[in-house]
């Protein structure tokens, strides 16, 4: 799954009806198309079959605790950041079947899981999303460890995708080196470009596969002016962030304030319902549900995404380890920014902002981390004012 | 192997709509295993045959209202093995215990002609602040695969997969689009235990809260939100005093909103 070997950075322009027939033939090719789509007033990642089923003409207003679809002036297809959802429902699902074991006449049969997947084509990745399952590409297979299911759901996935010309209200990608503009890790990388006149996108290759696919592909090789003013949209998103998150000394800075009073602030407003937890691309914590039928004639053992706001997923002989809301989250947000690191050489959190934009209260984590960094720089009479 | 002996079922009713005890009829199509699997002895909205204690397993559904149930819960739990209490009247107080926020004998005489033959307790109180409860199954009504989740994990001797985190959980394991964050519906899922599979999440509407209150649930942040997004005071209360408003966290919430 080397996709940087034939980057060559060389761009061409397409236009709309090229697109479509690169959903064709992709899905010619026997790929399963997903990408995002208008589902419930929101924008989720479900099949598309054609270019018709994207979000066309829509924007997505974000901001901590809030998300609405807004009509756009022109007809953009990818003129919105990210949702609810991210591509790890498809290749880390919220519930996979580990086995089911039969009793039968005393002889046990053990049934294992079907490894009929589909060959994903995800339409529309992000930079940020690109990230993101590189992250978890480490989790699940970047040690000894490799995690089975993930590993043969993410085997053949063909990634397209859609660098960002417009940042979202919670987006902070360009803070944490992940966006907006796609790098690495891609099949095909497109730039949407909306003009008063015209309406295009540049296309650049990123594997042998996504150059096999281009070449199938009405296009011209971009001029040097519409290559420009794609790299000037792209500076210009990176600039007008709808956050910042001054990673300078992140990791040592949660570590030193582990006991600091502002967590117990935090959950004041926390809900520990778990919705950042769900929401985020990396998170990849589980737990496994044991069932048995009435007879106690089949079992079957089923992993479900589990996240580190519940009591249960802490919870040892004689109780949970961490019972109140500050040390989950407190958890939570050290993990992701901090010991994720340690564990994985990388930071857990791409700056997408779903934790943010999807938090029932609108706790931003950029805003909390900023907090920790202010409550440094005050004196403890200050703080004590504070307080 | 021998036929193992069937664990002798108990439903009983205290003061309640019958509607958890029909989820066990509702069960249909797993009504023939579970017939096969526990032998029903008393179970009065099934069979009029009423077999003597003691019983391995009782289902109590309702509240207790009256100083006769108050008495009655005692003999049934001295005859049950196992008691598991079912839906909100059974652990909560159900809907019924909106009077414990007034004065039930103003209720008395309005409704009936000679309230003097009415022999009322003052407030409606879940089954475990009367006797010892082994499991407590929520919901108005429970949902029948949890009932069955239940029933299951007692007959095979292993522990009942009924999480008490939130319904948000279930909403995105559904995949469902916060209405909350999404639509501007207020919504109680952030502190509601999930087990009714985000039924109303899943139709666009928010969370009634029929499950009661989650592990750890935080209502005066979600309080605040709710009034950020325009819900005034009363709505508030209202929304709290539902089928679960005698639950601790439901009634703090709802006084505190009530009287500030």
């Amino acid at each position: 799954m080397n996709k940087d070997a034939s980057t060559t950075g060389e761009q061409f322009r397409i236009t709309q009806d090229q697109l479509q027939k690169l959903l064709d033939v992709l899905r010619d090719q026997g790929y399963e198309t997903v990408g995002p789509t208008v589902r419930e007033g929101v924008i989720t990642y479900d099949q598309i079959d054609g270019v018709e089923d994207l979000p066309i003409g829509w924007t997505d207003e974000q901001e901590p605790g809030k998300y609405r679809l807004k009509k756009r002036s022109d007809k953009a297809l990818f003129g919105y950041v990210v949702g609810p959802h991210s591509w790890k429902k498809f290749v880390y699902p919220p519930r996979q079947l580990l086995w089911r074991m039969h009793r039968d006449n005393g002889t046990q049969k053990l049934e294992e899981p079907s490894e009929d997947y589909p060959r994903y084509a995800f339409f529309g990745v992000r930079s940020c999303e690109i990230q993101a399952l590189a992250v978890q590409d480490k989790v699940f297979m970047g040690s000894d460890y490799r995690d089975r299911y993930y590993a043969l759901r993410r085997k053949d996935n063909l990634i397209i995708a859609v660098n960002c010309v417009e940042p979202g209200g919670t987006c902070f990608c360009a803070s944490m080196d992940t966006g907006p503009k796609a790098r690495k890790a891609f099949d095909l990388a497109l730039t949407e470009i909306v003009e008063k006149d015209q309406h295009y996108f540049l296309i650049e290759s990123g594997s042998d596969i996504g150059t096999d696919i281009l070449s199938e592909l009405k296009s011209d090789p971009a001029t040097d002016k519409q290559i420009a003013r794609a790299d000037e949209l792209l500076e210009k998103a990176a600039r007008n962030m709808g956050r910042q998150l001054d990673t300078t000394d992140i990791k040592d800075l949660l570590y030193r304030n582990a006991e600091n009073r502002h967590w117990e602030q935090v959950a004041k407003r926390c809900l520990s319902c778990s919705n950042c937890t769900m929401v985020c691309p990396t998170c990849f914590c589980s737990t496994v549900e044991d069932t048995t039928d009435l007879t106690g004639t089949s079992a079957e053992r089923v992993r479900r995404w589990d996240s580190c706001f519940t009591l249960e997923f802490s919870y040892i002989h004689g109780g949970a380890v961490r019972p109140s809301e500050h040390t989950r989250y407190r958890h939570w947000i050290t993990h992701k920014l901090a010991s994720w690191q340690d564990q994985f050489g990388t930071s857990g959190c791409v700056g997408c902002g779903r934790c943010i934009t999807w938090c029932p209260v609108g706790i931003d984590i950029t805003e909390e981390i900023k907090s920790l960094q202010d409550s440094e720089s005050l004196t403890s009479d200050e703080a004590k004012a504070k307080e | 192997m021998p036929a193992k002996k069937k664990p002798k079922l108990a439903v009983w009713k205290f003061a309640s709509c019958d509607g958890c005890q029909l989820s066990l009829l509702d069960c249909e199509d797993e009504l023939l295993a579970v017939a096969g699997a526990v032998h029903i002895a008393n179970f009065p909205e099934a069979s009029r045959a009423v077999e003597k204690g003691p019983y391995d397993v009782s289902l109590v559904e309702g509240s207790i209202t009256t100083p006769h149930d108050a008495e009655r819960i005692h003999k049934v739990r001295r005859q049950s093995k196992y008691l598991i209490t079912i839906g909100a009247c059974a652990t909560a107080g159900g809907i019924q215990a909106l009077r414990n926020f007034k004065d039930v004998r103003e209720f008395t005489s309005i409704v009936y002609a000679n309230p003097d033959y009415i022999e009322t307790l003052e407030r409606s109180t879940p089954i475990r602040h009367h006797v010892f409860v082994d499991f407590e199954l929520r919901g108005c009504p429970i949902n029948k695969y949890q009932l069955l989740e239940v029933i299951s994990a007692l007959l095979n001797n292993r522990k009942p997969v009924i999480p008490e985190h939130s319904v948000c959980v279930d909403c995105k394991l559904a995949g469902n689009p916060c209405v909350m964050v999404g639509h501007g519906t207020p919504c109680l899922g952030p502190v509601t235990q999930a087990g009714c599979g985000a039924i109303c999440p899943s139709f666009n509407r928010g969370c009634y809260g029929c499950f009661g209150p989650k592990e750890t649930p935080n209502l005066p942040s979600l309080s605040e939100q709710w009034q950020a997004m325009g819900v005034d005071k009363t709505n508030l209360v209202r929304a709290y005093r539902g089928f679960n408003a005698f639950a601790e966290p439901f009634r703090k919430e709802s006084e505190s909103h009530e009287n500030g």
